[in-house]
Formats: C-alpha cells, structure tokens, sequence
C-alpha cells in the first residue's frame, strides 16, 4: 500500500526557506504573495488495511516524520 | 599538593560528528579524561559527564539530530540524564537534546538562511548552573558559532515558561540566527542537562581569538570531579 505524508511548517515559524523562494519568484516576475516549503514523504506500506496504515503513518508522524512543535503533518493513503 | 583526579567524561561519536576530537583535547587541557564513545554502543563506559559534540550526524537527513536520537547510546544518554547525570550538547549536540526531548524547543534554519560562522558575543544569564560555574553573572564570553540550522524556536508558552524558571542559561548580545528570545543556550528543567549553540571547545586557547570557551567547559569538569569524588 502506498501513503504519501505532507510535512509543513506550522503557521507563524518564520520558514526562511520559504521566504528566499517567494522573493526568487517575484524577481521573475510572478505575483506571489507567500510561500511556505515543508517536504513530502513518499512511504511503501506492508500494510493491506487501510485504518491501521493510517493510525502507523499518525505515529510515523509523531515520533519521526514531524516534530510537532514546529511542522504540521498531512497523511494520505492511496486507494487500492 | 597532589595532582586533582581528572573525571572521566564521555564524547559520543555519532557518523558525522566533527568536533568530537576538538571536544576531547578541550576537556583533557581542563582536566578531564575524555572517553570518546562510538553512537553503536549499547552502554556507556562508566563515566561522571557527557558531551554530545558539533557535527553533522547522520548527515542531518530530515531534520538536524532528528535521526541521531535513534542512536543506540542514546538510550543510555537518557537514562543518564534522567538520573541526573551531567549532559552538555554542542552545536548538533543541542539539536540531539532537543530532538530527543531532553531539552525542550527546536532548532530551525537561521533567519538569515546564510551559514554563520565567526566569533559571537553572549552574556551569561545563569552562572549557578554546573556548565557555568566559572562565570560571573552578566558576563560576556566570545564564543565562536558555526551553523545553518541553530534558530532556537519554543511557541509563546513554552518560552514563557523558560524565562520564568531561568532556563535559558545563554543569550546572543547580538543574535546570529533569529533565535527566538536571544537564546543561545537553556538548561534542563531539573539543571544537570544543557545545551548550546555555540561552540566552547573552540575557544580554550588565546592563540585562536578566545578562552572564554574554557570557563564552560571548565565549569562541567569541576561538576564532573564533584560528582565523580561523591560517595555513590
């Protein structure tokens, strides 16, 4: 089964990363307004049911993925 | 008068570690004896101190000391700690402690996204700490910094709550990083954990621009021999 976990920096951390991207695109002319750079991970599951794959990726997220103080998360599971 | 007993003092060497031998022959000029202890070990050697140094372990993949925490010694590290055992981490060593929630708060990438990497003046907050015993309340100690990712990040409580119990022990005069509250170093709630973001065991020396580094660092040997000459 395959899962893919969002990964953001909360509102309100300052995202640096974000902020040197936002001003890049500006300089070529685009109208950004704000941009914001968290990381994508794309996950490859022994899991076949999907609710305890879901309730794994939470801990994933918890205990690795994320740290919660800092970053939101976001789990997706991809239909069968 | 006899030689002092020189405390043993573990350096955890992580893959990526670079400042573990500087770390080493800091605490042997101050009277230590440091046991340099790979991360694959399950135990540590029997020892009064820990110092977790710079580097970048484990390639900082997905977060600074992120994957570092999984470390098998790490355990042993907590279990040291939570018995009030003396934990100092440097650098990547402070972004293990946070990581590993021995520490609270998180490092970010600096404001700057630029790398530091020079001489930065701190004023110690905190001299009755066993990390900064040697210092004078107020002091200012140059200590070199050198990182991209040292912007010490705790939402508005948690900082609060820092302040209030006198927790951050170091604060930049002139920020380097975007750290919030000008914090450049905080001590565990219970005092034997620290961590800081600049680097003492590059300034033990005159020679290289700086021995202010020396009084930390000194402060946790003289913790170390205290705790070592203890009866258990």
């Amino acid at each position: 089964m395959k899962a893919t976990v969002l990964v953001r920096p909360k509102p309100g951390i300052l995202d640096p990363q974000g902020e040197a991207v936002e001003s890049s695109l500006r300089q070529l002319g685009f109208a950004v307004e704000g941009a914001r750079i968290g990381r994508v991970v794309d996950l490859e599951l022994e899991d076949g049911d999907p609710e305890h794959a879901r309730a794994e990726l939470e801990r994933m997220c918890e205990q690795l993925l994320a740290n919660p103080l800092i970053e939101s998360y976001e789990i997706s599971v991809a239909p069968r | 008068m006899s030689e002092r007993p020189r405390p043993r003092i573990a350096v955890v060497v992580f893959p990526g570690s670079n400042d573990d031998r500087d770390a080493a022959l800091a605490l042997a000029s101050l009277g230590a004896d440091p046991q340099l202890v790979w991360h694959a070990e399950p135990a540590l050697p029997d020892v009064a101190a820990v110092v977790l140094p710079g580097g970048f372990s484990y390639g900082d993949y997905l977060r600074c000391g992120a994957i570092a925490r999984f470390a098998p010694v790490m355990d042993a590290v907590s279990r040291f700690a939570a018995e009030g055992g003396l934990v100092l981490g440097i650098c990547n060593g402070f972004q293990v402690l946070c990581e590993a929630g021995l520490l609270p708060g998180a490092l970010r990438p600096n404001a700057s996204l630029s790398f530091v990497c020079r001489d930065v003046p701190v004023s110690v907050e905190r001299a009755d700490t066993p990390f900064t015993s040697r210092c004078e309340p107020g002091q200012r100690l140059t200590v070199p910094v050198k990182h991209g990712e040292g912007c010490y990040f705790a939402d508005g409580r948690l900082l609060a709550h820092l302040e209030a119990n006198g927790q951050i022990a170091l604060r930049y005069e002139d920020n380097p990083n975007g750290s919030i509250g000008d914090v450049a170093g905080i001590v565990s709630e219970a005092g034997n954990v620290f961590g800081l973001m600049p680097h003492p065991e590059h300034a033990v020396d005159r020679l290289l621009g700086s021995s202010d580094g020396a009084l930390v660092l000194g402060s946790l040997v003289d913790a170390a021999r205290e705790h070592a000459l203890a009866p258990a």
